[in-house]
């Protein structure tokens, strides 16, 4: 059932697994190979993704068709490319972060609790938050995801400290090495003090949502010119909220999400470069091996092969990784050039938008005054 | 039972009774033209109800009484500096109707005028002096060290009105000096029905820091939001047309030197006393019943019971907007710098030139942010803020009102209870005694006839006063809500101006990006 549709072929098999909506990656529009979640659905405590696929590669039954799967597979798919030694040459695509619909679940919990104390306005206004935040619901990892995560640095950085210490002869990779390392914890840290800036700009968003509800109140309970001037502002504030909620939106969408993605990415990167040192680790025992087999007289044959065996792996890996990292920069830096110009693009519609209203508003209040 | 004759009231600065109909007290937006003379007595009492409610009247007074009192409204009348005091009332309808009739009594008031139009409409009848003045509080100044520092204000007033001796002159004033001011004006006019500005809150927490010389953020921030509710405190003082001419105030702003405020700190033997007296007030509140029959006060205090409610939660959230914001600078502020390392370290040059540039528009924005937020503080926080101070006052007005039923009642009660005492001796079997008794307890009726009639007059009053001080204070509050939240609104305009400049001037650059 899992292998329907999979076929092992490296080249599109690794633009397919790009995470659950193609949002950050330009995935090419490619004739060949096309591939989206064309529905996602909740129940209970899972979630089922539609996988849809339109191909016209030969390596398919069909030339379109679906699957249902959870993101348990997706994990599944990914870890089946990583233990794959074919592949130890290729940046992996990191798996998608487990869609954190607890947040979500428990705001509708509370919706369902609360609507007999909220007013009709607080509870139209707390659904419609629910459904712009379920927009955005495949964020950050659980609990669970985290602890493996920890267990699985721990033994890694271990390694990686070995790992790093072994300068590297080829310039490139050297380079690469620095870089990456560098530009992982930059990343990391980017991200979390973007995701707290949005978080801030939600709390705010979330404030003007009650000043409008109270400014309505007002509105109807004043007896003088105020009645018709707090509606209007509280109306004003309403509008204006929902702009600054969208714009925290697509600040997470355009910004938030890419930072989160090349965290991942570089990391999946920075295991390439592990995976090639430690091929060149191997490689070198090889070779202290093959000079003790020689100098025994003993085993040189099974030597030999071993070491022709770990230099071809290493040479592969060098050769593929190399590739790789390039082809990680380019794409790298096209995700934030789309993603910086549409960010760019986004807020300044949004502003727009919310001057057009803000003037337009005072405009009236003082024509009225 | 109120049939005896009544004497000539004294000769005193008095005030007119006032016909409650509907027109004396026009909505706010409505400017009535007058013809309602606060005329004296001759009054039908004929009517039952607990506050005035009257249908007849004396027209050819009319005209006379308001001219007069018209052209007696000078700016620097003494009369004006004395105390609103009782005058004579015309029996306009206790509870038990008197009988008796009157003489009209009219005298000159300031009060008369406040009766009808608005204080604008007012002034300028005042002729020549229209309502200029202007008052800031500026250079907040540290004196002394240690635990007995304390802030100095320049207090400067602008003023072309020939209330005062020169047009612009400035003194220095230190906050319980403001306690000091708002203390005695309390004094005066709270229990008469005036509405008084509360003065700016004592923050023990707030004045230590600046005390102790901690020079930061948030003691900054305090003594600008202190400067700021001094300067509304005044104005606010001021605009009121009585308050504006009381002897107090005018010393406050005028003279160089000024006594000392003790009895204004929080622990003193007379800030014990004015809890004690709160609490007090409180319990007493609770118990009086009083018999509104007048819907206007009962519908008032249900309406300032609804607003106070709603600006309290109001005010809540703006300030919990206040907060957001500042972090949301602080964590954008944070955000750049992460940005601007990420740039240094991506080796692609055109990325990492275009990551810089976000870091500052970033930056800018976090600048934005946290002026947005003092925008939403100052403007909108504390508008709101000194409005839930505002109505408590009149809440305590209303309160006072009621305390003076009260009085009122229980003079009743007393004369009633004596009256009967006074039957009952005819009944008494020492008659030796008898005149005596009866002589005495005749003294002890007509002093309390005396007590009642005053009772009555002071709720009449009263009643008048808040119904005028009512109106008062919403057409300002109108005014200050609606001047306010605009430039508050054109705040947030700016804001989104700076941000699509700012966007503007990153798009290139991020699309330079290759």
């Amino acid at each position: 059932m899992m292998q329907e549709g999979l076929d092992d072929g490296p080249d599109f098999l690794s633009e397919e697994d790009r995470g659950p909506r193609a949002v950050n990656v330009d995935l090419e529009m490619d004739a060949t190979l096309q591939v989206d979640i064309s529905d996602a659905l909740s129940e209970r405590d899972k979630v089922k993704f539609t996988v849809h696929t339109k191909s016209t590669l030969p390596n398919f039954k069909q030339n379109e068709f679906s699957v249902v799967r959870q993101h348990e597979e997706f994990i599944w798919l990914h870890d089946s490319f990583v233990e794959n030694e074919d592949y130890a040459g290729y940046i992996i695509p990191p798996a998608p972060p487990r869609p954190d619909f607890d947040a979500s679940r428990e705001k509708l919990q509370k919706l369902g609790e609360g609507e007999g104390s909220m007013t009709k306005e607080e509870f139209t206004k707390m659904k419609q938050e629910l459904e712009a935040t379920t927009l955005l619901s495949v964020r950050g990892k659980n609990k669970k995801e985290k602890l493996e995560d920890f267990f699985k640095n721990v033994v890694k950085s271990a390694d990686g400290v070995l790992v790093a210490g072994v300068k590297d002869v080829d310039d490139f990779f050297e380079h690469e090495k620095t870089f990456l390392l560098e530009y992982h914890n930059r990343v990391k840290d980017a991200s979390a003090k973007c995701d707290r800036m949005i978080r801030s700009h939600k709390n705010a968003a979330d404030d003007m949502n009650r000043i409008a509800s109270s400014l309505y109140t007002l509105g109807t309970q004043d007896s003088t010119d105020l009645c018709k001037f707090f509606l209007k502002v509280s109306e004003l504030f309403e509008k204006t909220r929902k702009i600054e909620a969208r714009v925290a939106a697509d600040e997470d969408l355009k910004l938030a999400d890419l930072l989160k993605y090349y965290l991942r990415e570089s990391q999946a990167a920075k295991d390439l470069l592990y995976r090639r040192s430690r091929g060149l680790v191997d490689y070198e025992n090889a070779n202290k091996a093959l000079d003790k087999a020689r100098a025994k007289n003993r085993d040189v044959l099974q030597a030999e092969t071993n070491q022709q065996l770990c230099c071809h792996k290493f040479e592969k890996i060098s050769e593929s990784a190399k590739q790789e990292l390039i082809d990680f920069k380019t794409r790298r830096v096209a995700a934030f050039r789309k993603n910086l110009v549409e960010l760019a693009e986004l807020e300044l519609k949004h502003a727009k938008g919310n001057l057009q209203l803000l003037q337009s508003c005072v405009g009236i209040l003082k024509g009225n005054t | 039972m109120a049939d005896t004759a009544r004497d000539p009231p004294p000769d005193r600065t008095d005030f007119h009774e006032v016909e409650d109909g509907e027109d004396l007290f026009p909505e706010p937006s409505a400017a009535t033209p007058e013809s309602q003379p606060a005329s004296l007595s001759a009054v039908d009492i004929s009517t039952n109800a607990n506050g005035p409610k009257q249908d007849s009247f004396f027209d050819d007074d009319n005209e006379d009484l308001f001219a007069e009192a018209t052209e007696e409204v000078s700016l620097d009348s003494p009369e004006r500096d004395v105390l609103l005091s009782d005058g004579p009332s015309p029996a306009i309808t206790p509870i038990t109707p008197p009988t008796s009739v009157i003489t009209p009594r009219i005298g000159h008031t300031h009060d008369d005028m406040f009766t009808h139009s608005s204080f604008d409409e007012i002034e300028e009848e005042e002729g020549g002096d229209s309502f200029d003045i202007h008052i800031s509080v500026s250079d907040p100044e540290k004196i002394g060290d240690g635990m007995n520092a304390y802030m100095a204000y320049k207090v400067t007033t602008k003023s072309s009105m020939s209330l005062f001796k020169q047009r612009d002159f400035a003194v220095k004033r230190r906050f319980s000096d403001f306690l000091g001011l708002h203390s005695k004006l309390a004094s005066k006019y709270l229990h008469i029905g005036y509405i008084v500005p509360p003065a700016p809150e004592k923050s023990i927490v707030g004045m230590t820091k600046v005390k102790v010389g901690k020079e930061d953020q948030s003691s900054n921030e305090f003594v600008e939001k202190r400067r700021s509710a001094l300067e509304r405190y005044l104005m606010r003082t001021v605009k009121h047309p009585i308050l504006l001419k009381d002897p107090d105030v005018l010393q406050f702003l005028e003279s160089t030197e000024l006594p000392r405020a003790v009895n204004t700190q929080a622990l003193s033997s007379a800030g014990i006393l004015r809890m004690v007296n709160k609490a007090a007030d409180a319990v007493n509140k609770m118990t009086i019943k009083m018999n509104e029959s007048d819907a206007w006060f009962e519908e008032k205090q249900q309406h300032f019971e609804n607003l106070d409610l709603q600006l309290k939660k109001l005010h809540a959230s703006v300030e919990s907007l206040v907060c957001h914001r500042k972090e949301l600078s602080v964590n954008t502020a944070q955000f750049a710098k992460s940005a601007a390392m990420l740039g240094n370290s991506e080796d692609h040059t055109a990325l990492s030139r275009a990551l810089s540039q976000l870091a500052e528009v970033e930056e800018k924005i976090d600048q934005l942010h946290q002026d947005q937020a003092n925008a939403d503080l100052y403007l909108f926080s504390e508008l709101l803020g000194d409005y839930v101070r505002l109505i408590g006052a009149v809440k305590g007005v209303f309160d006072h009102r009621m305390k003076t039923w009260q009085k009122w009642q229980d003079s009743q009660m007393l004369l009633q209870k004596k009256r009967e005492a006074e039957a009952k001796l005819q009944f008494t079997n020492k008659p030796d005694k008898l005149q005596q008794a009866k002589d005495e307890i005749k003294e002890e009726i007509e002093e309390l006839e005396g007590k009642v009639q005053q009772g009555e007059r002071d709720f009449e009053q009263i009643s008048k006063t808040i119904r005028k001080e009512v109106s008062r204070f919403e057409k300002e509050r109108v005014k200050d809500f609606k001047m306010i939240i605009v430039k508050y609104l054109e705040s947030l305009v700016q804001t989104q101006q700076q941000l699509i400049k700012y966007w503007e001037a990153f798009l290139p650059e991020a699309k330079a990006i290759s």
